[in-house]
C-alpha cells in the first residue's frame, strides 16, 4: 500500500511540475525561445506572494489576485523591452540573455529577501486530507494543485485551438514573416505570450511556496523539472506536458519510497530513459 | 492626380549589404492591373516585398494615396489596404483552411470579401474548410493564399508567382478568376515568370532587369523581340 500511496502522491505533485512546464512549453512553441530564467521567475513569484501575505495578512491563495497580474505585466514588459531584441535567426542571444537574467534574479532576491528560506502558510488547507482507502490519504492542497494544473492545461489548449489569440500564436509560430502580412505585430504577439506564461508562473510559484520551503537559489532546479516534464511529454503537446509532469512526479515518489536520497535521482533517470528511447517525447506533436 | 493609388519613386532596397533594387519608379492607378516581368533574381519579388513592408532596408519614396509608407512595418501597411500573396503560398501549416482565411480577416477592413464570398469564389475550399492547409493540393493551397489576402479587403493585391509549381490547367483556372477579383475596382500587381500569361492579364507592364526597370508600357506597343531583349538583357 505504501507503493500505491507513493504513486498517488507522485501523480498529484506532477501537477505542480506540469505548471512549471506549461509556460516553458508555451514560450518555446510560440517563439522558439528557451527561457533559462523560467525557474527563477517562479521563485520571484513565490517571494512576491510572500511579500503580499506579509504586508496584508491575506491567505496565500488570495495573494494570487495580486501576484498573477503583476507577473503578467512583468512578462509583457520583459518581452517588449528585452527579449524581443534577442530574437532572430541565432538561438544563442536569447539563451545568454535569459541566463544573465537568471543570475540577476537570484542575486536580486538574495539582496532583498536574504538567504533565509521562507514558506507560505496556507493554514488548514495544508494539513487537511481525506481518506480514500486504508493507507491512502489525499491532501486537499496536492489535489487542488493537480486540479489547477489540469485547468491551466485545458484552458491553454482551448485558447490555442479555439480563439483568435490562439490562432495568432500558432500562425506566428509557423510563419513569423507571413503573420505580419495578416496585420499581426509579432513583437506584440510574443509579449502577450510571455505575459500569459508569467501568469501561469505566478500560480506555480504560489503553490510551490505553500508546499515547501523556498530560497533565492531554488530556480534552476525548478527549471530542470519543467524541462524534463516538457521533454518527457513531447515538445508542443500540452496534454503531453501534463503526463510528463506526472511521470516525473511518480518517478520521484517511487525513488523516495526506495530511499529518500533517491527522490531527485529517480526523476532524472526516468527522464534519461525517455530521452534515450523516445527522444521526441512520449506524445510528440503530430507533424502537419 | 487623385486617381494615383501607389507611387514609387527611386526605390532602392537592400538585403544586408546586397543592393537588390537600384532606383525603381512606377505608378499605379486605382483599378489598374500591372504586371512585373523579369528573369529570376531580377528583383520582382523584392519590389513587392518592399511595397508591402517585408523588406525594411530601403530608401526612396513609396506613397500610398499620398501618404508616405516607406517606414511602416508590414503589419501596418496591410491595414491601409495592401495585401501580398507571397511566392510559394506560405500558408500557416498548423492552421486549417478556415483558420488561414479567418486570420487573413484579422485586419477587419470593410469590403465585399468575407469567408462566404471567398468560398463562393473557390467552392472547393468550402468542402475542405476544416482540413489542415498542408493536406491540400498545390492549386488549392494557392486558392487559400489568394483568399487569405482577399479577406483583408485590400485595395491593392500583390500576387507573387501564382503559377509556381502548378499544372498548366490549374494555372489557367486561377488566372480565370482574376477578373472576378479585380471587378470590384481592386488594383493588382502581378509578378509572373510566364511572360505571355503576365502580359495578357494586365493593361500595363514593367520589365525589371538587375534591379532596374528596363522596359515599361502597354504590352501591345512592343514587339516580342523588344520585350525579350529587356527581359534577358542581351
Amino acid at each position: 500500500m505504501d507503493w500505491i500511496n507513493a504513486i498517488v502522491q507522485g501523480v498529484l505533485v506532477g501537477g505542480l511540475y506540469a505548471m512549471f512546464a506549461a509556460g516553458l512549453s508555451l514560450i518555446f512553441g510560440v517563439m522558439r525561445l528557451v527561457n533559462i530564467a523560467h525557474g527563477d521567475l517562479i521563485i520571484l513569484a513565490s517571494y512576491l506572494a510572500w511579500a503580499v501575505v506579509g504586508a496584508t495578512g491575506v491567505h496565500p491563495l488570495l495573494a494570487l489576485l495580486a501576484v498573477v497580474p503583476v507577473m503578467g505585466s512583468l512578462g509583457y514588459a520583459l518581452q517588449s523591452f528585452i527579449l524581443n531584441r534577442t530574437l532572430g535567426k541565432d538561438i544563442l542571444p536569447p539563451l545568454l540573455v535569459t541566463f544573465g537574467l537568471s543570475v540577476i534574479l537570484q542575486n536580486g532576491l538574495l539582496q532583498f529577501f536574504t538567504a533565509d528560506s521562507r514558506k507560505l502558510n496556507a493554514g488548514l488547507l495544508e494539513i487537511s486530507s481525506f481518506n480514500v482507502v486504508q493507507g491512502i490519504d489525499i491532501g486537499y492542497l496536492p489535489l487542488l494543485m493537480f486540479m489547477t494544473a489540469v485547468a491551466i492545461i485545458a484552458g491553454l489548449q482551448y485558447m490555442f485551438y479555439n480563439t483568435a489569440t490562439g490562432r495568432a500564436f500558432r500562425a506566428t509560430s509557423d510563419e513569423p514573416e507571413i503573420a505580419q502580412l495578416m496585420g499581426l505585430d509579432n513583437k506584440q504577439v510574443y509579449a502577450k505570450a510571455m505575459a500569459l506564461c508569467l501568469g501561469i508562473v505566478a500560480i506555480a510559484g504560489v503553490f510551490l511556496a505553500i508546499r515547501s520551503n523556498f530560497d533565492p537559489f531554488m530556480g534552476p532546479g525548478r527549471l530542470i523539472f519543467g524541462f524534463e516534464a516538457v521533454i518527457i511529454g513531447g515538445l508542443g503537446n500540452l496534454w503531453g506536458t501534463l503526463v510528463g509532469g506526472v511521470i516525473l512526479g511518480v518517478a520521484q515518489g517511487l525513488g523516495a519510497q526506495i530511499d529518500p536520497g533517491y527522490q531527485i535521482l529517480a526523476g532524472h533517470v526516468a527522464f534519461l530513459i525517455v530521452l534515450a528511447f523516445r527522444p521526441t517525447g512520449l506524445f510528440p506533436r503530430i507533424a502537419g | 492626380m487623385s486617381d494615383i493609388l501607389l507611387s514609387v519613386k527611386n526605390l532602392q532596397s537592400y538585403y544586408g549589404d546586397f543592393q537588390a533594387l537600384h532606383g525603381i519608379t512606377l505608378e499605379l492607378k486605382k483599378g489598374q492591373v500591372l504586371s512585373l516581368i523579369g528573369a529570376n533574381g531580377a528583383g520582382k519579388s523584392t519590389l513587392l516585398k518592399s511595397i508591402c513592408g517585408l523588406v525594411r532596408k530601403k530608401t526612396g519614396d513609396v506613397k500610398w494615396k499620398g501618404d508616405d509608407i516607406i517606414t511602416l512595418p508590414a503589419s501596418e501597411i496591410v491595414k491601409r489596404g495592401i495585401a501580398l500573396v507571397p511566392e510559394g503560398r506560405r500558408l500557416f501549416p498548423s492552421l486549417s483552411v478556415d483558420e488561414n482565411l479567418r486570420l487573413g480577416g484579422h485586419v477587419a477592413r470593410l469590403g465585399p470579401w468575407s469567408l462566404s464570398s471567398v468560398y463562393n469564389l473557390f467552392p472547393i475550399l468550402r468542402e475542405k474548410r476544416n482540413a489542415p492547409s498542408t493536406s491540400l493540393s498545390g492549386g488549392q493551397q494557392q486558392m487559400v493564399a489568394i483568399g487569405r489576402a482577399l479577406m483583408s479587403n485590400p485595395e491593392l493585391i500583390l500576387l507573387d508567382e501564382l503559377s509556381l509549381g502548378l499544372a498548366p490547367i490549374i494555372i489557367k483556372d486561377i488566372y480565370d478568376q482574376l477578373p472576378l477579383i479585380t471587378a470590384g475596382g481592386m488594383s493588382a500587381i502581378i509578378v509572373e515568370q510566364d511572360v505571355t500569361r503576365a502580359l495578357s492579364a494586365a493593361s500595363h507592364f514593367f520589365c525589371i532587369q538587375e534591379g532596374r526597370v528596363s522596359l515599361q508600357g502597354a504590352p501591345k506597343s512592343y514587339t516580342r523581340d523588344q520585350i525579350s531583349k529587356a527581359y534577358f538583357g542581351t
